[in-house]
């Protein structure tokens, strides 16, 4: 029997709609994935149920919470239902929580709301309920501010706020997305944990597929606010009877072909590079963080390295490093041949060189100028020496898949994979020996980001590039490099030709990492089975 | 639709009074530096449409070459405090956390820990009334204004990947200040430099007020309120017209930049 059920659930805002007549149900004790691309309806979908649409927005069809029609509710009967009857939690978890409250005090704040406990009660009730999320009293007071608590232990007490009144249905839309991959398994492992012992059901919001794979028992996949596809997880994966599903699923597992080059002399040596920051006084001493500690790192000539590790490891200092941007206290990096000297210092040649593309396709463009002037923003150094602007600008433009067209327009005119190829194109427009890629094709989707993946190996072997690619991510790292370097509190940790490393990795840390990460099993994915 | 109301209002209002300024370069119904004893505190009238004051000097002149004076003083002193603070707000903000950013804001809390308008009357009580030591006096503590308010909208922006960008393709940090953090910053700095203006012409009003802003025979509004106040009861139009004057220039220009920040800035936009 199902617990929740909706019927032709749809969401229009206007004459638009952006979720279409979507079906589904979810059974008592059982977890529900709903997967799809960032702007699929996902996230509308679980609003809507929650009676939480933005303002404007329309909602229709029916929703039953136990045999109870509860669409045709008003906003205080929502509010008598929202965190008894359904929690939800969010993908930020340094969002979610309010900063100045205690942590005892929002968890408490559900159960004083709804008039299920009060005073003593509620502190005990809120006590249990973060004990059960893993946040036990002797080590995490109920006293505790947020901002004294991880990304991962605040997305705890965001479970435990939605779970203290033990709902029935638990709503986590993207509850690992901002996490590292470490986090995400402990998180996950809670939710299945949760749903088992109390035989709570879950709708599980996610881009990714590998999350899916190994949580949900039900699955839907949804495409432009439709749920295209839909049923138990495994036969979904295998037999893949809707196109998208079947491309969405191969983006996810997306492997771009091996250049067999032979590595060159190095292009790139790093040697016991070290930066330190100065951290706030406590007490009459500044204790010093090494963020990098004295790291080895060497890239040949043709040759796609990669360097993973979980956030606060320093792998973006080091990134920062490498370029010549900060002040080294120790150690050296060695360009060509040549040392990298202190940030001021650092001439044109060094920085024709090597280039950079970022993480965030929105943050790296200055949202005021237009792409001709972005992109050639790195030739400024050679005034003139490179040749037309234009011209060269056309050519970068047309080799990462755009035309020349693009360069009259302003960035906010192209979606999050186009922009992340505009940034490939300005890194590419010196010509550069190497491309630092720092989380490149994180915040994209799936298909995106194979798209992506496919274009850097291709320039790969065009231009003979070397890609140092730094990311959380293990399967785009197993993907598309060579070699690896594991990174853990600013050191090292293991290195090694990526196969060796993700088939035998030897270091606890490594294995540890390799095991946290999700993953669809190998055997949904053979063609045969369909 | 109340930012793009507040906007035309205001935008009207002052433009009317910039107007008036222009056209008093070239004529005005009456000579302001001709006095007619026998016509004075003549009430508005055909001939004086907003009447006359104590010495028989038309009203409406005096208050179209008043709005010269006002504007200019205003003007300037907001374009000494423009040219002073933003560049001193972007290097502070381009040093964040070191010591010339110390330096800097220490230097700002100490001009702003005086009383602006007690401060500018002793530095026009020092070094004479004049029209020039008023846009001094003002300017200086527009100075802290807009070094502030630079700052703090430029510090975020240091902080993004287009920054890096640049500074990966070699760009010193002045150039990147001029060509990314400037322009991100340019309509917190429009904002403010309009609500600055309306603050400028009323320190401008109360300087000439106690006889410390533009000399006689110079017509300003500050000095025909302050000669029209032992009078109130006889004319109460010569008080009655330079004060509705500054109110609503100080209005208009104050409905100018709430509606201009609420147009220009997006997170508001995406609000309404």
């Amino acid at each position: 029997m199902s617990l929740f059920e909706a019927q032709d659930l749809s969401v229009s805002l206007g004459s638009q709609e952006f979720v279409r007549r979507v079906s589904f149900s979810i059974g008592a004790g059982k977890v529900f994935g709903l997967v799809g691309e960032s702007g699929s309806g996902k996230s509308l979908t679980a609003l809507s149920v929650m009676g939480l649409l933005p303002s404007g927005m329309q909602r229709a069809g029916s929703i039953t919470l136990e045999r109870r029609r509860i669409d045709t509710l008003d906003e205080r009967g929502m509010c008598a239902l929202r965190g008894r009857e359904i929690g939800m939690i969010f993908q930020e978890p340094m969002t979610a929580l309010n900063p100045l409250k205690t942590i005892g005090d929002q968890v408490a704040e559900t159960l004083v709301i709804h008039g299920a406990a009060g005073g003593r009660q509620a502190r005990d009730l809120a006590r249990a309920a973060l004990a059960r999320v893993g946040l036990p009293d002797d080590k995490f007071p109920l006293t505790r501010f947020p901002h004294e608590l991880s990304g991962g232990q605040r997305q705890r007490v965001a479970i435990a706020m939605a779970i203290v009144l033990e709902p029935q249905l638990l709503i986590a839309d993207e509850p690992t997305t901002a996490l590292d991959v470490t986090t995400q398994a402990q998180i996950l492992d809670l939710i299945r944990g949760l749903v088992r012992e109390r035989g709570m059901s879950c709708m599980l919001i996610t881009h990714d597929l590998a999350v899916v794979a190994g949580l949900a028992d039900h699955v839907a996949v949804m495409q432009n606010g439709q749920i295209v596809e839909a049923g138990p997880t495994e036969p979904v994966f295998r037999r893949r009877h809707h196109p998208y599903t079947d491309q969405l699923i191969r983006a996810s597992a997306f492997v771009p072909p091996r250049l067999l080059a032979e590595p060159g002399a190095p292009i790139l040596a790093a040697e016991g590079v070290r930066r330190s920051y100065r951290l706030p006084r406590e007490g009459l001493r500044r204790p010093l963080f090494r963020a990098v500690d004295g790291v080895d790192l060497t890239i040949g000539k043709g040759e796609s390295v990669g360097l993973v590790g979980e956030s606060g490891c320093g792998k973006s200092t080091l990134t920062r490093a490498l370029l010549g941007l900060e002040h080294l206290q120790g150690g050296r990096v060695v360009l060509d041949g040549q040392e990298v000297p202190k940030p001021a210092n650092v001439g044109p040649a060094m920085r024709r060189k090597m280039q950079v593309v970022f993480q965030d396709p929105f943050g790296s463009f200055n949202p005021r100028h237009k792409v001709l002037r972005l992109v050639a923003e790195p030739l400024y150094l050679f005034r003139g020496a490179m040749g037309d602007h234009r011209k060269l600008v056309g050519d970068v433009l047309r080799a990462v898949g755009l035309t020349a067209d693009d360069m009259e327009k302003y960035i906010h005119e192209f979606s999050g994979g186009q922009r992340q190829r505009i940034a490939i194109a300005r890194a590419l427009i010196t010509r550069p020996d190497l491309i630092l890629l720092d989380e490149a094709v994180s915040a994209l989707d799936v298909q995106v980001r194979a798209q992506i993946l496919d274009l850097l190996t291709r320039l790969r072997s065009d231009y003979g590039l070397s890609y140092l690619f730094v990311s959380h991510d293990l399967s785009v790292v197993r993907a598309i490099t060579d070699r690896v370097y594991v990174m853990k509190a600013g050191r090292i940790v293991e290195e090694g030709p990526t196969w060796r490393v993700f088939s035998v990795p030897r270091e606890a840390y490594t294995k540890e990492l390799i095991a946290a990460t999700p993953k669809i099993p190998d055997d949904w994915l053979r063609e045969d089975t369909a | 639709m109340k930012g793009r109301a507040a906007i035309w209002i205001g935008g009207a209002l002052s433009l009317i009074f910039v107007a008036a300024a222009g056209v008093s370069f070239f004529w005005t119904p009456f000579d302001v530096t001709q006095l007619a004893v026998t016509e004075r505190m003549r009430p508005p009238d055909a001939a004086n449409l907003l009447g006359t004051d104590h010495l028989g000097r038309d009203i409406l002149s005096m208050l179209m070459v008043g709005a010269r004076t006002s504007i200019a003083v205003a003007l300037v002193a907001v374009g000494v405090g423009m040219a002073i603070g933003i560049p001193l707000g972007l290097w502070a903000s381009a040093q964040n956390g070191g010591l010339l950013d110390d330096i800097i804001m220490r230097g700002n809390d100490l001009i702003f820990a005086f009383p602006s308008l007690v401060i500018a009357i002793l530095i026009t009580a020092i070094f004479g009334p004049s029209a020039l030591n008023a846009i001094i006096a003002i300017g200086i503590f527009n100075i802290p204004v807009f070094a502030r308010v630079t700052r703090g909208g430029a510090l975020p922006i240091w902080t993004l990947d287009y920054v890096l960008a640049a500074r990966v393709a070699g760009k010193s940090n002045r150039r990147i200040a001029a060509e990314h953090v400037l322009p991100n910053v340019a309509n917190l700095l429009i904002v403010q430099g309009t609500i600055q203006f309306s603050l400028g012409i009323l320190a401008e009003a109360a300087l000439s007020y106690v006889g410390l802003g533009a000399q006689p025979p110079v017509p300003s509004w500050g000095r025909m309120l302050a000669d029209s106040q032992t009078m109130v009861a006889l004319a109460p139009h010569m008080a009655i017209v330079p004060g509705l004057a500054i109110v609503a220039m100080v209005l208009g220009l104050n409905l100018l930049g709430d509606g201009l920040r609420d147009a220009l800035d997006p997170r508001l936009r995406r609000a309404r």
